[in-house]
């Protein structure tokens, strides 16, 4: 049953980095704003994609 | 595919491949894609160079109209100024600036993408970054490649101008003081959750197998554990407690305090002395209900502002004429005899008198009335209003901050926080309480020492603190008041914070601007006197009208209906008098006296007159008043039951005659009233000891919005611009002004019927804490079932008796 002492000492390290983490988190401002970043994710990161395969579909295909 | 289809319609009806909107006049072609105005094509002309039009691939017509924009150079010379941009920038070290400016603008993923993708308009750009909600995006930039002022040109190119305004360059703000309590809240709840797990062994009987060495050490890690509780997420309340108690008061947080001191002191007593297991996953629970109770009442709303100045309002840089030359300077550089210039759509900034030019100000802003007034050489116009119409030059009379309108700012009224001159609900029961509750647990004190069992008396003296500590009474309030805050924001009534809930409920005086309050721009009532108009007079008067934008234009045209109009050859628009055109080689004049030569004896007072005129004959005109608001009169009817009603107006008293026909006699009307007067008449029913709720809408009502219990601000538009109040309401739901009323008051009687709700579970604890009976497993029930029964109780309630009283739609 000893080992029951070792599992305290390792859920309250996990439980308290988790609470750091949201500590820093709250502090680095990603809860600030909670819309834009659900927009942001939906934007492709190279804009010219789109025009330039439509021609030609076939040209590359990996 | 899709996209092709998409652009071949457009071509068909013609719209803004940039904007939307339909291309009325003339269409101008770039590149196969058709634009309504130059200033759209300039923005895709930018775009395009730059490889961004995925702009136009992420929404549908992202764009706004350009029509309407400003194309003067020099507009944004004031952003040279050193002092200026220290003021506006958030952050600048020797090469790169930060710096967040409001962009109204801001509308679509596509304004997102584009704003952030900045750097590709500009190498001196390094990233731009959106908070779509707040409208505002934050651009770091290398101020050695690109100026400040270059940026917002850069800006206002691709079609979103900042706006910029004298509050920005004010001061800066920073909001930290609501992070404190999540950081609170997450203390707490990080412990409480880690102790209820150490709290097993006294909870389940069969957790004793583990052994005496197990719930010693789970005990000490509670200790450990509620030490940031008690010194750290509990603070605010001893701060509180302290403060109240100072002032010879007793607010809800003393008993709160009470209880946690005892509860912490006495589990420390038996952990350590007795060897018993104590109450700190009580006190842990405790706290972690109250932090949430006090984040849930903390509603806000992030698009909206409350405390709106007349700053927010002036422009940040006015231009200044030195010998002839004009100069772009600071509006706080502007002093008294300075000559300045203003344009179309610009804003008076100071108080001063026309030099030259005609004068047509549009004070919509401060007193609510849209249509613009005339000014002639050498009158003093005041400042807030905008010119509509060709350039003046004025020489300024008071300096910005001293004027007719601005003065109202330097009032006490302003200087000073709002003061709650009523004490809530929770914080006269809580007096009460906290003495009955100590009364009771001396008396168990007592009782049980002289029965010679002075342990047994202390035990019972502290069980009784620790099982009243109120929270599930602390709870009621917040609940109640967070429920009812949202709820009447889902009703378009917002909110400043859940206080005006509480004063709300109080009010029994209703004072309301008349002009944009009662009245509203977009009910005006039209009616034409004269010979008949022919359904040809019609069409040609239509025709007219349509052609301007002038806001008695707009009601003739509303009045016409769907009258068809004809083509007219040429239509001149004379800014502030009138519009004229040719028909049939006949001269046809629609708009003021003067400008169709025609007397105005005689004719009715109290609302603005168009005349119209055939080849110099005046054949008849249109009065127009401003009409009420819809369902005002049932409204005011339905307050005046309760209240005595006030209307307050700038306004000469022509119209008392229509108000009382409307009203009734009843109502206390006065006229004439200047900004200070309001605030000054405000005062004047708080000293006779009532409770005032202001209803207004310009920024010439905001003393008596500041001074009053409640001031509501009333837009057409939420998130146009409102001054300082304690709740702004969409024109819109006027109607359910005497609902919300009421509501507020029945908000104080849930919490009423809460607090009965724990008082009953206080009465069955200290039935029991007096005989000593409490054990720490009594306390880790009870506690959390008392707290979490009131909270669905008034959230239930809240929601179930608003959406009876038809301020929700649904239940939930």
């Amino acid at each position: 049953m000893e080992v029951i002492f070792l599992l305290i000492a390792i859920s309250l390290i996990l439980a308290g980095s988790f609470l750091f983490l949201f500590f820093r988190a709250m502090k680095g401002g990603q809860f600030d704003d909670n819309h834009t970043p659900a927009i942001r994710i939906l934007f492709e990161n190279e804009p010219k994609t789109k025009e330039k395969k439509e021609p030609s579909p076939t040209t590359k295909s990996k | 595919m899709s996209n092709q289809v998409k652009i071949s319609i457009s071509r068909e009806t013609s719209t803004c491949y940039h904007c939307g909107e339909e291309c009325k006049d003339d269409i101008l072609h770039f590149g196969e894609k058709d634009f309504c105005c130059n200033g759209c094509k300039l923005v895709y002309e930018v775009l395009s160079e730059n490889d961004l039009c995925n702009y136009y691939e992420i929404a549908d017509k992202p764009g706004l109209s350009q029509k309407s924009v400003s194309g003067r150079d020099n507009r944004f010379d004031y952003l040279d100024d050193v002092d200026i941009i220290r003021k506006l920038v958030d952050f600048q070290n020797e090469e790169e600036t930060h710096i967040t400016f409001s962009v109204p603008l801001i509308h679509c993923a596509s304004c997102i993408w584009l704003l952030e993708n900045l750097h590709k308009l500009h190498s001196g750009i390094i990233s731009g970054r959106v908070e779509f909600i707040k409208k505002k995006v934050q651009v770091k930039y290398l101020h050695d490649k690109i100026s400040l002022k270059e940026l917002v040109r850069l800006l206002s190119r691709i079609g979103y101008e900042p706006t910029i305004n004298l509050a920005d360059a004010d001061k800066k703000t920073v909001e930290v003081t609501d992070k404190k309590l999540i950081y609170k809240l997450a203390v707490a709840g990080f412990c409480f959750g880690n102790m209820m797990l150490f709290s097993l062994p006294e909870y389940f009987a069969e957790a004793e197998l583990l052994g005496e060495g197990f719930k010693k050490t789970f005990n000490y890690l509670n200790v450990m554990l509620s030490l940031p509780i008690f010194f750290y997420a509990a603070t605010d309340y001893y701060r509180s407690a302290w403060l109240s108690i100072r002032n010879k008061a007793v607010n809800m947080d003393v008993p709160i305090a009470i209880g946690i001191v005892t509860l912490f002191t006495y589990s420390l007593f038996d952990i350590f002395i007795l060897g018993n297991e104590g109450y700190m996953d009580t006190m842990g629970g405790l706290l972690f209900f109250l932090l949430i109770g006090k984040y849930y009442q903390q509603k806000t709303y992030d698009t909206l502002s409350f405390d709106r100045d007349y700053k927010s309002y002036f422009p940040v840089a006015v231009t200044k004429l030195v010998r002839d030359e004009e100069e772009v300077i600071p509006l706080i550089k502007l002093g008294v005899g300075d000559i300045i210039k203003v344009r179309n759509e610009e804003l008076i900034p100071a108080d001063s008198i026309l030099l030259e030019g005609e004068a047509f100000i549009d004070y919509s802003f401060v007193t609510g009335e849209e249509v613009p007034v005339a000014k002639r050489k050498g009158e003093l116009i005041y400042a807030g209003g905008r010119q509509k119409g060709k350039a003046l030059t004025l020489t300024v009379q008071k300096s910005p901050s001293q004027g007719y309108l601005t003065d109202l700012w330097n009032n006490d009224s302003f200087e000073k926080e709002k003061v709650n001159s009523l004490e809530s609900l929770a914080n006269r029961i809580s007096g009460k309480f906290t003495f009955t509750v100590l009364a009771i647990a001396l008396g168990a004190l007592l009782f049980w020492g002289f029965s010679g069992q002075l342990s047994m008396g202390i035990l019972a003296f502290t069980s009784v603190l620790i099982i009243t500590c109120p929270c599930a009474l602390a709870m009621s309030t917040p609940f109640t008041l967070g429920n009812t805050l949202r709820v009447f924001g889902q009703g378009k009534f917002f909110l400043k914070n859940s206080h005006v809930i509480e004063k709300l409920s109080q009010v029994d005086t209703v004072v309301f601007d008349k002009t944009g309050t009662l009245t509203s721009t977009s009910e005006a009532s039209v009616s034409y006197f004269g010979e008949p108009l022919s359904a040809e007079s019609k069409s040609i008067i239509k025709s007219l009208v349509n052609q301007s934008t002038h806001a008695l234009s707009n009601r003739v045209n509303t009045w016409l209906g769907g009258v068809k109009a004809i083509k007219l050859d040429e239509v001149e628009e004379i800014s502030g008098k009138g519009l004229r055109t040719i028909y049939k080689s006949q001269e046809i004049r629609l708009g003021s006296a003067d400008f169709v030569g025609a007397g105005t004896k005689g004719l009715p007072e109290g609302g603005n007159l168009v005349f119209f005129a055939v080849e110099g004959m005046m054949l008849g005109y249109f009065f127009i008043q401003s009409g009420l608001r819809k369902g005002i009169e049932t409204v005011v009817s339905d307050i005046k039951e309760k209240f005595p009603v006030h209307f307050l107006s700038g306004d000469q008293d022509h119209e008392r005659v229509n108000l009382v026909k409307v009203f009734g006699n009843r109502i206390l009307m006065s006229f004439n009233q200047s900004p200070g007067d309001k605030l000054v008449y405000i005062k004047n029913l708080n000293q006779a000891g009532v409770h005032t709720l202001m209803i207004g809408d310009g920024l010439n009502d905001a003393g008596a919005l500041r001074e009053s219990q409640v001031g509501i601000a009333l837009t057409d538009k939420i998130t146009n611009f409102s001054p300082a109040s304690d709740a702004i309401m969409d024109a819109g739901v006027i109607q359910k002004l005497p609902a919300f009323l009421d509501f507020a008051k029945t908000s104080r009687k849930i919490i009423k019927a809460s607090f009965g709700l724990s008082f009953t579970y206080n009465i069955v604890g200290v039935y029991f804490a007096v005989q000593g009976l409490v054990s720490p497993v009594f306390c880790a029930i009870l506690m959390p079932v008392s707290s979490i029964s009131v909270v669905v109780f008034t959230t239930l309630t809240t929601n179930y008796l608003a959406y009876r009283k038809g301020i929700k739609d649904k239940i939930w």
